[in-house]
């Protein structure tokens, strides 16, 4: 059975975690930002490993656009 | 003559059908002597029929084409009797591997497993390949195989086909009762029917040459991102037979094709990759663009479409020819149950249904390989790269690289021939699927289960532990008075009392493993070695209607059902 995608607060610290994404781009260029986001969302979706809720992400996350 | 060669050019030679009053008739006419087209003149005429072959050309394949021949591929030649003079001459190779800049991502085995007659592939010249395939032909009577014969007019009708031939005396006129076209990317009989390929083009352009060099590079698959001699793009390097390395290199969708082929331009591109001092001697260059895309149906009335002439893939995972003998090895059984009258007209439907099917995989898989080696657009290329550089060292991103997806045989799973499947079964071999193979001794010597599968229905059974010559003789008369006779096959384990006539297991029992077999448990076989049923018990009633449905009779059921609703309605 998939699971479905947590939309409830996860993040204990969640102005931490909001930081450590802003700072790892402070010093890159768009084109490394774009790399960058490229491998964190790749590391991410492996670990998460359910393509449900993978899915279900991708459609959030294009919403609009 | 020598086992390893076998002649490259012919002679036209006028045939009486030429100076006929009236279109001579046939049962079946195969346009193209390439790849497709004489292993399916071969499959025919191992099945006694008769059979045109026309080509526009009198010789074999100019350059290389085609080289990696997959495991399935050798299956289905091995059964029209070619399999080892192929194997002999080509290099047989199954590892290869993948590197992003100057360093080696990952390697890959694709047939890790032992046990199997054929190996993973093989990488052979489509001239020798065609040339072996010739020289098998010309051993069949039945086949007649006529050079410099070109298709300049088809008229398909409900009762036949008629084609026109241009030959060096003149034209003529050729009747048919089916034809088959294997006329290749840019088949003459589909611009003949006006009909629309439609698919994608790739905007990138790739160089492809065929060097002779005595060089120790293994007999791999080699496959660069980003090298250092090719920067930006991809590059590819694999071997084949007689000294001859195929060397594939992106050249980007600006480089101009004309200019790209020059061997002022091939040189200098090809000492960068190999080092300035190797000698080398091109022997083909040639410059691509490379499509997806397949025509909406494979079967025209009386014409059906098989190879290059139905579907053309990018060569990223060696999905073209190798499909194209999946083709045959599928149509031919059936067109041969029709000729005979002993399946109904409707078996040959479920051409189109299993082989788009097929090529509708080949197509995404070989579509997923070229948008990885040739992004589409910014956040396609950032993607790419991303799985590259966290491939060095993730293991995940490993199995995200995509340098080609190797051709594997389609499991026809939705296919309307199958039977439903029984319950308790686990693995792969499951209705729809291709035989695996494995090692087995009969008549005291070893042999391949392959070998005893095919040609005709096959019922595989893995004899009970009370299992006697009468029981058995009982169950293989009771195949044998169906209507397509089912040929028995029955396999024991080692050890046991074993009748004349049956196979034994191995040592590791590999057969009984890959078949997920249990004593008594029974396939029915289709004579493309595709499994149609299978049961824990063999029951004779069950196999009956397994047979029924494999014929197609099922399918026209469907049909007069359809057909009763829609009056109904």
């Amino acid at each position: 059975m998939s699971n479905s995608l947590k939309s409830e607060a996860r993040l204990a610290r969640p102005d931490d975690i909001y930081q450590v994404l802003i700072d790892a781009h402070r010093d890159l260029t768009a084109d490394q930002s774009q790399a960058f986001n490229s491998r964190l969302v790749l590391l991410l979706a492996n670990h998460v490993g359910d393509e449900g809720v993978i899915a279900e992400a991708v459609e959030a996350a294009g919403k609009g656009l | 003559m020598s086992e390893d060669t076998a002649p490259t050019d012919f002679t036209y030679q006028p045939s009486p059908d030429q100076s006929a009053a009236t279109p001579v008739r046939h049962p079946v006419v195969i346009i193209g002597a390439g790849p497709v087209g004489l292993a399916a003149a071969l499959d025919l005429a191992k099945r006694g029929r008769k059979v045109v072959v026309l080509d526009d050309d009198n010789t074999v394949s100019t350059g290389s084409r085609a080289i990696c021949w997959s495991k399935r591929a050798l299956e289905i030649m091995d059964r029209l009797g070619v399999g080892d003079a192929l194997v002999e001459k080509g290099v047989t190779w199954k590892k290869g591997k993948v590197f992003f800049g100057e360093e080696q991502l990952y390697a890959f085995d694709l047939l890790p497993e032992e046990g199997h007659r054929m190996p993973a592939f093989i990488n052979l010249q489509q001239y020798h390949f065609e040339a072996f395939t010739v020289r098998e032909v010309l051993k069949h009577p039945e086949i007649d195989l006529r050079w410099n014969n070109r298709l300049v007019g088809v008229d398909n009708k409900k009762e036949g086909v008629t084609l026109t031939l241009e030959t060096p005396d003149g034209e003529y006129r050729l009747a048919a009762d089916y034809m088959l076209a294997a006329d290749g990317a840019r088949s003459t009989t589909r611009r003949l029917l006006g009909l629309d390929f439609k698919g994608q083009i790739f905007k990138d352009r790739f160089l492809i040459a065929d060097v002779i060099m005595k060089a120790d590079f293994p007999t791999e698959r080699w496959f660069w991102f980003d090298p250092p001699f090719n920067k930006g793009q991809s590059a590819l390097l694999h071997k084949q037979p007689d000294d001859v390395w195929r060397i594939d290199l992106q050249l980007g969708w600006d480089a101009d094709p004309e200019e790209e082929r020059k061997p002022e331009k091939v040189i200098p591109r090809l000492k960068a990759m190999l080092g300035e001092d190797v000698e080398f001697e091109l022997e083909w260059v040639s410059v691509y663009t490379f499509q997806c895309r397949r025509l909406e149906k494979f079967r025209h009335g009386r014409i059906f479409f098989i190879g290059d002439s139905a579907h053309q893939v990018s060569p990223f995972g060696a999905r073209g020819a190798n499909s194209g003998l999946q083709d045959i090895d599928n149509l031919i059984w059936k067109l041969d149950l029709v000729l005979s009258g002993k399946a109904p007209e409707s078996l040959l439907k479920s051409y189109h249904e299993e082989r788009a099917f097929a090529a509708d995989e080949n197509i995404l898989n070989s579509t997923r390989s070229t948008d990885f080696i040739t992004p589409k657009s910014d956040a396609s290329r950032a993607f790419r790269d991303a799985v590259l550089d966290l491939a060095r060292e993730h293991d995940f991103a490993r199995k995200l690289v995509n340098s080609g997806r190797l051709s594997l045989p389609s499991t026809y799973s939705e296919s309307g021939l199958n039977s439903p499947d029984s319950k308790g079964f686990i693995g792969q071999m499951l209705p729809g699927a291709p035989c695996a193979d494995a090692p087995v001794t009969f008549d005291g010597k070893k042999s391949w289960l392959l070998h005893h599968l095919g040609g005709d229905f096959c019922g595989l059974y893995f004899a009970r532990s009370d299992e006697t010559a009468e029981s058995l003789a009982q169950l293989r008369g009771s195949l044998a008075a169906l209507e397509v006779p089912v040929r028995l096959v029955p396999i024991f384990p080692p050890g046991s009392d074993v009748p004349a006539g049956a196979l034994i297991d191995s040592a590791q029992l590999m057969a009984e493993a890959r078949y997920d077999a249990r004593p008594g448990s029974f396939y029915m076989i289709r004579p493309d070695q595709h499994v149609t049923a299978r049961w824990r018990e063999a029951d004779p009633q069950a196999i009956r209607g397994a047979l029924n449905r494999a014929l197609g009779k099922g399918l026209v059921a469907a049909e007069a059902e359809a057909e009763q609703e829609g009056t109904a309605a």
